[in-house]
């Protein structure tokens, strides 16, 4: 090893180290955005490195040069372009979209490595070492299940492919002969001859997958759906790692595979399903079931703006519930004006913040900071519930099934969600555009508690109407 | 087993702990940044992708190179900006004005109001 290469693979151990220790400072609110920094810190040093080396060895021309600067111009124009015009309700789909990309070029690389070995002929039969076969056809099963797989969930939230379960025709059974095929292939790459037709079954068979096992999963279980596939990716690149004889792939790709998976059972435990569970069919298993027991044909009580206006206003204490529907009517900076408003007015204002409001863990945070609410009235959900006893007005705006007592009970799609206790309040507005159901696709047994006042108007609207009615009381 | 391939594999599980680690206790508001900064750091595939383009001779190889070290900067740039806008949204105080964009790791400056 002389010196160069010494000093680039130093640049990669930095490169290393700034993910772990970004990764860690990510970990906590205070320290995040350093986080993220650092950890993008180590990546530019890493692939700074990288270039040097290929530029003092020679090895590659020019039209390699190209192609690099080509597709380092194309890939991070589209990346930043859309990573800085997205709107923050759209970002769950961007990431997974990412991630789809991740993968892909994960994939390739095995891929391509693949070819030239097979191409070579310098090779016996059956002789592509299984150090290197072993972890190729992971790289491809695993990458090409993510590609796929990511694109879809992505499609989902966009809504470009509806967001309910999508039955595969024939299920679990063309799922089952997919992993079969794909596993007798890798075997006989594995043992049998070196094969480029084979390589190619094996890649549509993982693309395939992705499709297959994403479709079925309903939209309420994409975030989990989408971490799960981060940490595959993950793993793809490690793979990658272990074909190149690369160290910084390995560690990078293990590292996102572990923590990804960590992530994902944290995201499932917030909304008490199991990653297992969620993959085998999640909400899909009796779509449309209509939960018994429930206090079925309860009467729904319209309320109107003026009245909804002096609840708030002449309470002492509102909690206001947002929900994905806040968010897609872009409605947080009117909620932000409103709880101001009553605040001016002596009232207590709190957000009961659910550990999946919005898309994703965390995203009802985000676009809440965006409008300034004061971070501490974003109160979680464990931290909140208790208060709703006490609490004079619930206000629900947008927000669907993490608020339907429903799972409370047992055999419904939602039963044993965690909700915000909103029906424990002494009075209940829900703003809301129509009866609609949520992403779980059963009705809301809160919208016919007595307690409950339906005002029916635009997220955005109606908070506006909101606003007005206050003042001019 | 080769002695390299036995480094890589101790690389690959001490790498793997470390993961599960950092990872311990993470508040729900974090889940989706951290999520997306993880995102990010798979990202390092460009690494692997310039090396195979640095030595792609046959046009099929010039070409998948070409698509790999795409979707590879895809995911850096646009994984490191689109967490870099969520965490932003975290820091800034109620008052305070629109921050200046701050050279390049912070081109995540706000998108244009609609």
């Amino acid at each position: 090893m002389d010196l160069l290469e010494a000093l680039v693979r130093i640049a990669w151990l930095i490169g290393a180290a700034g993910f772990v220790i970004g990764l860690m400072r990510m970990s906590s609110p205070a320290t995040a955005r350093n986080g993220n920094l650092l950890s993008a810190a180590g990546m530019a040093i890493a692939i700074g490195g990288t270039a040097v080396l290929l530029a003092a060895r020679g090895g590659a021309g020019l039209t390699a040069w190209i192609i690099i600067a080509a597709g380092i111009a194309v890939g991070g124009g589209l990346g930043l372009y859309t990573a800085r015009t997205v709107k923050m309700t759209a970002m769950p789909q961007l990431v997974s979209l990412f991630n789809a990309v991740g993968g892909g070029a994960a994939a390739l690389i095995a891929i391509d490595d693949y070819i030239r070995l097979a191409n070579l002929q310098t090779f016996a039969v059956n002789s592509i070492p299984l150090e290197i076969s072993v972890p190729t056809v992971l790289d491809v099963v695993i990458g090409g299940i993510t590609f796929t797989g990511s694109l879809i969930a992505s499609g989902k939230l966009m809504g470009v492919i509806p967001g309910k379960p999508i039955r595969v025709p024939g299920g679990q059974l063309v799922t089952l002969a997919i992993a079969a095929i794909t596993a007798i292939a890798a075997v006989y790459l594995w043992t049998g001859a070196v094969s480029i037709p084979v390589l190619f079954v094996i890649i549509a068979a993982s693309l395939l997958f992705g499709v297959t096992m994403v479709l079925p999963i309903g939209g309420a279980d994409m975030p989990v759906v989408i971490s799960l596939l981060n940490s595959f990716t993950g793993t793809a690149v490690a793979m990658a790692g272990f074909v190149l004889g690369n160290d910084v792939l390995i560690i990078a790709g293990a590292l996102v595979g572990a923590s990804g998976a960590i992530l994902t059972k944290l995201m499932a435990d917030a909304m008490n399903r199991s990653v297992l569970n969620i993959m085998i069919g999640g909400f899909g298993g009796g779509e449309g079931t209509v939960s018994e027991g429930g206090p079925e044909g309860g009467s729904v009580r319209s309320i109107g703006m003026d009245d909804a206006a002096i609840q708030l206003a002449y309470a002492s204490s509102v909690i206001i519930v947002p929900g994905y529907g806040l968010a897609v009517a872009q409605a947080q900076h009117a909620v932000r004006e409103l709880a101001e408003l009553l605040e001016d007015k002596g009232v207590t204002v709190n957000y009961a913040i659910h550990p999946v409001a919005g898309r994703m863990p965390g995203h009802m945070n985000v676009l809440l900071a965006e409008a300034n609410v004061p971070y501490p009235q974003l109160r979680e959900m464990e931290d909140i519930n208790p208060e709703f006893d006490r609490a004079d007005v619930a206000l629900v705006v947008g927000a669907n099934d993490v608020t339907n007592p429903a799972a409370r009970r047992a055999g419904t799609p939602v039963s044993g969600m965690p909700i915000l206790d909103v029906d424990h309040a002494k009075s209940i507005i829900v703003i809301k555009r129509s009866m609609g159901r949520g992403y779980a696709g059963i009705d809301n047994e809160l919208y016919v508690n007595p307690k409950t006042g339906m005002l029916f108007a635009d997220a955005k609207q109606g908070l506006a109407d909101l606003v007005a009615a206050v003042k001019a009381l | 087993m080769s002695v390299e391939l036995l480094g890589a594999l101790t690389v690959f599980v001490l790498a793997i702990l470390c993961g599960f680690a950092v990872i311990s206790k993470v508040p729900a508001t974090l889940h989706t940044p951290l999520m997306s900064g993880a995102n990010s750091i798979h990202g390092i595939v460009l690494v692997g992708s310039m090396v195979i383009a640095a030595s792609a001779t046959d046009l099929l190889s010039q070409i998948l190179s070409f698509v790999a070290v795409a979707f590879a900067t895809m995911n850096v740039v646009g994984g490191y900006v689109v967490t870099d806008r969520m965490l932003q949204m975290f820091r800034r105080r109620p008052t305070a004005p629109a921050r200046p964009a701050e050279g390049a790791a912070a081109a995540a400056t706000e998108a244009p109001k609609a």
